[in-house]
């Protein structure tokens, strides 16, 4: 797919994805709007500027892949995914309905182009992650494996198993994003199990630690390639993001997790979009 | 006995020379170990094939996950620990990453049933079949002898496009089954006729089934025996001609008797033609340790306790028919 590098056009892109989350989840009456908010710039870069695949051919063998292993943000993938092409935006509005292939969370069994995989239970996505890159580097692919995590999911024991694993099987093929929010939907990461030292942990696990600005598409390009190219280790990106990120009011507030906007909130919460 | 013992041999060696087999003829066969792998029999493909051997240490549910990935890329991943760490604690992965994407992923379970022996409890696998079975997608082989499951490996990695937990056990049992025998997943092997009852068993069971068979002909009583290597997909055909032909089951597994094949047995029996049945298996207890032998035969999973169960069963059909 033809790479945007022009970094207005992607922000433009980022709104209308938030948009998408936003009108998607509002249809469907349910959803989880602050974390697909506040990932809408990961994705806009990931697919518009640096995964290598082609939503023509979304089976391609030597794609990139990206393995979305918290799996209730699915509106700002499915979002993303439609805007690159892989399906009509029209089928946005289908979200979490009756036979829809928009499922709650992801399920590849229905059919939508581009879903590399069924995911929703937290802690299972690196794992894969780890199982794919093995493969690329058994067939001696170039291939990039890209992964995207909520802060809140490192707290599951089998995260630190694949990470152990990563760095054991030298897989610099990985590229980790953790979406860091600070909040899960307890509340604040620090009162309902502490993180910290993230970049410690990860660095400890043998892992290459870059940190950056989730809502800046600039350096999110420019870390997600030095990510890409850095050899001999995995690498994790801890990308400080705000939930809700675009829609001021909600900005921070945990609980919009996993809240959908009423008619009157989306109408608000789409103008407060307008002037971001 | 109809059958011969050709040397008592442990179905887990049969697992590991099915993977070889199935290595040799396939590139994709990738092995996973979760570090006891000379325990459950993947050493002998890591020796074998050692650019296609990756270990992860004791970290079943990470395991479960990369052989997703690995799937989700074109291989043919094979993780196999002992049934008790892999079917349950890996269980959620095994849902999600595995049989919701619908992968073909093998995951061997070793140490099944009570003939762990001493090492106890937290080791002997009773719970696997029940939590497998219930998984969509699933398919779930519990193979009789050493041989079988060589041939059973070849036949889930070549023939299955989508789960299988295959189990498999520790101590050596005899081996009887024929090396050329034409082992069909989700086909049920009559092992002997008879018509006025049948033994449905699997696993190491079904030789102790033959014995009982064999005791229960002495006393005039045509017993026919049924070796359901595979409990998923289930043969329905066969549970059904059994129970309209001999009119009385036993089940025999060493398993839990609650959502175990005993169950799948008794699900469709009674949705297709209800016969009474007598079910061994373990009692909603845990094991102990032990010798095999004395386990089987205090945990009442011996050809003496099918053998009773039998005379039990023989008698329900008596008073069902004079009703």
């Amino acid at each position: 797919m033809k790479q945007i590098d022009n970094i207005e056009e992607l922000r433009k892109i980022s709104k209308e994805i938030r948009k998408d989350v936003l009108t998607s989840i509002n249809a469907a009456g349910s959803g989880h709007t602050g974390g697909s908010l506040g990932l809408a710039d990961v994705f806009t870069v990931l697919y518009f500027n640096v995964l290598n695949h082609d939503p023509e051919n979304p089976n391609w063998a030597d794609r990139d892949r990206l393995v979305l292993s918290i799996g209730h943000v699915a509106p700002v993938h499915y979002a993303t995914l439609a805007r690159a092409g892989y399906f009509p935006l029209k089928e946005l509005k289908t979200l979490r309905k009756l036979g829809s292939r928009l499922q709650g969370h992801p399920g590849k069994d229905h059919g939508l182009p581009g879903l590399e995989l069924s995911s929703g239970s937290l802690g299972q996505g690196l794992s894969i992650a780890v199982g794919m890159a093995l493969s690329a580097k058994i067939d001696k692919k170039d291939r990039q494996i890209f992964s995207i995590h909520g802060d809140g999911e490192l707290q599951e024991g089998s995260i630190w198993e694949a990470a152990m694993s990563a760095s054991h099987h030298k897989l610099d093929n990985i590229t980790a994003i953790i979406d860091r929010n600070h909040v899960q939907i307890d509340g604040k990461t620090t009162d309902v199990m502490k993180l910290e030292s993230l970049s410690d942990k990860w660095k400890s696990f043998g892992w290459n630690v870059i940190n950056c600005n989730g809502h800046d598409h600039n350096d999110l390009i420019n870390v997600l390639n030095e990510a890409k190219n850095y050899k001999g280790k995995p690498s994790v990106i801890i990308a400080e993001t705000i939930m809700g990120k675009g829609v001021k009011s909600i900005e921070n507030n945990h609980t919009w997790h996993g809240k959908a906007p009423s008619d009157e909130e989306l109408e608000n919460f789409v103008l407060q979009l307008e002037i971001y | 006995m109809i059958y011969k013992n050709r040397g008592d041999k442990p179905t887990k060696t049969g697992f590991g020379e099915g993977l070889v087999d199935a290595g040799f003829d396939n590139k994709n066969v990738i092995a996973l170990g979760a570090d006891i792998t000379s325990s459950v029999g993947v050493n002998l493909f890591a020796e074998k094939f050692s650019k296609r051997f990756f270990s992860l240490g004791i970290a079943e549910q990470n395991c479960v996950g990369v052989a997703a990935g690995l799937a989700l890329s074109g291989k043919i991943p094979v993780f196999s620990t002992y049934g008790v760490f892999a079917a349950l604690r890996a269980a959620d992965q095994i849902r999600i990453s595995v049989c919701y994407n619908n992968l073909h992923v093998l995951i061997g379970g070793a140490h099944a049933g009570i003939s762990v022996g001493p090492d106890g409890a937290t080791h002997q696998a009773l719970e696997d079949i029940a939590v497998m079975r219930v998984m969509p997608n699933m398919t779930v082989i519990s193979p009789c002898d050493a041989t079988q499951t060589r041939i059973a490996v070849k036949a889930a990695i070549e023939k299955v496009n989508g789960p299988v937990y295959l189990r498999f056990g520790r101590n050596a049992v005899p081996d009887f089954t024929a090396t050329d025998q034409k082992f069909k997943i989700g086909k049920a092997d009559v092992l002997q006729d008879g018509d006025d009852m049948s033994i449905i068993a699997t696993g190491h069971l079904v030789w102790e089934a033959l014995k009982a068979a064999e005791k229960l002909w002495k006393i005039g009583v045509g017993a026919r025996v049924i070796n359901l290597h595979t409990i998923k997909p289930i043969d329905k055909n066969e549970i059904i001609k059994a129970a309209r032909e001999t009119g009385a089951i036993v089940t025999a597994e060493e398993h839990q008797i609650a959502g175990g094949m005993g169950s799948a047995v008794a699900e469709v029996v009674s949705e297709n033609h209800h016969v009474p049945i007598e079910f061994i298996g373990m009692k909603d207890s845990f094991g102990e340790s032990g010798q095999p032998e004395e386990l089987l035969k205090k945990y009442g999973m011996s050809s003496e306790a099918i053998f009773e169960a039998a005379k039990r069963v023989l008698k329900k059909k008596r008073i069902s028919t004079l009703i």
